[in-house]
């Protein structure tokens, strides 16, 4: 269930001076990353927006979708911000910047469902530094006040506002979920990630299935492995069965946990059966 | 082998039609007939427990199932094997499993449902969640597996 009053925001006015090309525009797997990032919130929020600055409109990678401009010009991603909380001042806006290639649904959805209304800010704890990360983070309708007396004082920067406010801070259920990219260097290791990076189908039965609160789920992973994939599992959802205790089955026959995935398959990780 | 012989591991979200299922064995060379039941039991570990809910991986569980049956005949040359499995709530006393076997004499058809019943709780992917009397709940073999994983006892050991 969507809640009507979670819009959503990715942020693309920016200048992305290190990369020296549009952030927007830099292909993963063939898409676009505004559009990937479009892909992952339209289904979580009730309506998605892309950020811009006024010139910005009509560029070909972000034409096709419903846009908010800047108001105050050159104040960045705080800016996209503002100008989102003013035009729609009765929703909470789930913000997200257009340079986090690794970002995943699973991510968006833990902060969802971990959001704190009374709070101006939900966000996640920086897996690097442990500062708040303003750009994959729901900002309240309260938070719009505060934001503007930050800008009316002359101040810019998102963190540093995040960290003197009232932000339910979460951690990060997959580390690298919000690792940016900022330089064609960067870039081009993320690609070659992402390159490798598997669409797997996981089932859950029984003490699994209660742990993971699903029996079911479709992710994009790194993992290559079942041992790499029950790993990330395991930290995410909490899992509390060692991994010596349990078999694995890939696309509906036993498996070994040190075969390399493809992309498609299904795994299940059985706990230890008791028929009979 | 001109006849094919059935050889079926099956799943049921409703009780077991034995009657039914028996049939399936009826063969005039046959001169022995064994089946197991297992049952819904009011105790495990010392606790009381009041139901069960079994769950299956089905398509493994079919798959791994019939394997079992197919190396049952196989090894003990019986003529037909069979094996159904509940999956579901279950209640106290319910027919939980059911294995039969005929062959041309009682020896091997004891030795086959022995082996079936026992490699059915091994191997195949079926869970079984205990509900006990003063409202707590179990998977039965997993409990001691994520904890203190230094005790664990092999699968398929445990009774059920």
């Amino acid at each position: 269930m969507t809640d009507p009053r979670l819009f959503g925001l990715v942020l693309s006015g920016g200048h992305s001076r290190r990369m020296q090309r549009d952030k927007a525009g830099l292909e993963y797997a063939g898409r676009p990353q505004l559009a990937r990032a479009m892909d992952l919130l339209q289904p979580l929020v009730a309506r998605a927006f892309v950020s811009v600055r006024a010139d910005q409109r009509d560029e070909r990678t972000r034409a096709g979708y419903d846009s908010i401009a800047d108001i105050h010009a050159e104040l960045g991603p705080l800016g996209g911000i503002h100008a989102a909380l003013t035009t729609h001042p009765a929703h909470a806006w789930l913000v997200l910047a257009c340079d986090l290639p690794f970002l995943d649904a699973a991510t968006l959805q833990h902060l969802i469902a971990h959001r704190a209304r009374a709070r101006l800010v939900t966000a996640y704890r920086s897996s690097s530094d442990g500062l708040p990360e303003p750009l994959c983070a729901i900002f309240e309708p309260s938070a719009r006040a505060p934001i503007e007396h930050w800008i009316a004082q002359g101040q810019k920067c998102p963190r540093k506002l995040l960290s003197q406010s009232d932000v339910e801070l979460l951690d990060l259920p997959n580390a690298h979920a919000l690792d940016n990219i900022n330089t064609v260097e960067e870039y081009s290791v993320a690609h070659a990630a992402l390159g490798c990076a598997r669409r797997l189908n996981v089932r859950y039965f029984a003490m699994l299935r209660e742990q993971a609160g699903c029996s079911f789920e479709q992710l994009q992973t790194r993992a290559v492995t079942p041992a790499d994939l029950y790993e990330e599992l395991r930290q995410r959802h909490g899992l509390t069965l060692k991994p010596q205790f349990l078999r694995v089955a890939v696309n509906d026959e036993f498996g070994d946990w040190n075969l390399t995935l493809a992309d498609g398959d299904t795994v299940v990780f059985l706990p230890p059966v008791a028929g009979g | 082998m001109s006849e094919t012989i059935a050889a079926e591991f099956c799943l049921s979200e409703s009780p077991l039609l034995t009657d039914e299922l028996r049939r399936g064995l009826q063969d005039p060379v046959c001169g022995g007939y064994v089946a197991f039941e297992g049952w819904v039991r009011n105790a495990n570990e010392g606790r009381t427990v009041l139901r069960l809910e079994y769950e299956a991986f089905a398509p493994l569980a079919l798959r791994e199932g019939q394997r079992i049956l197919a190396r049952a005949r196989e090894r003990f040359g019986v003529r037909h094997v069979c094996c159904a499995h509940r999956v579901g709530s279950l209640a106290l006393g319910e027919l939980a499993v059911w294995v039969a076997v005929s062959a041309v004499h009682r020896a091997e058809a004891f030795d086959a449902c022995r082996y079936i019943i026992d490699e059915v709780k091994h191997r195949v992917p079926i869970w079984k969640k205990e509900h006990y009397q003063d409202g707590d709940s179990g998977w039965v073999n997993c409990e001691h597996c994520a904890a203190a994983p230094h005790h664990h006892e092999p699968l398929g050991v445990t009774t059920p």
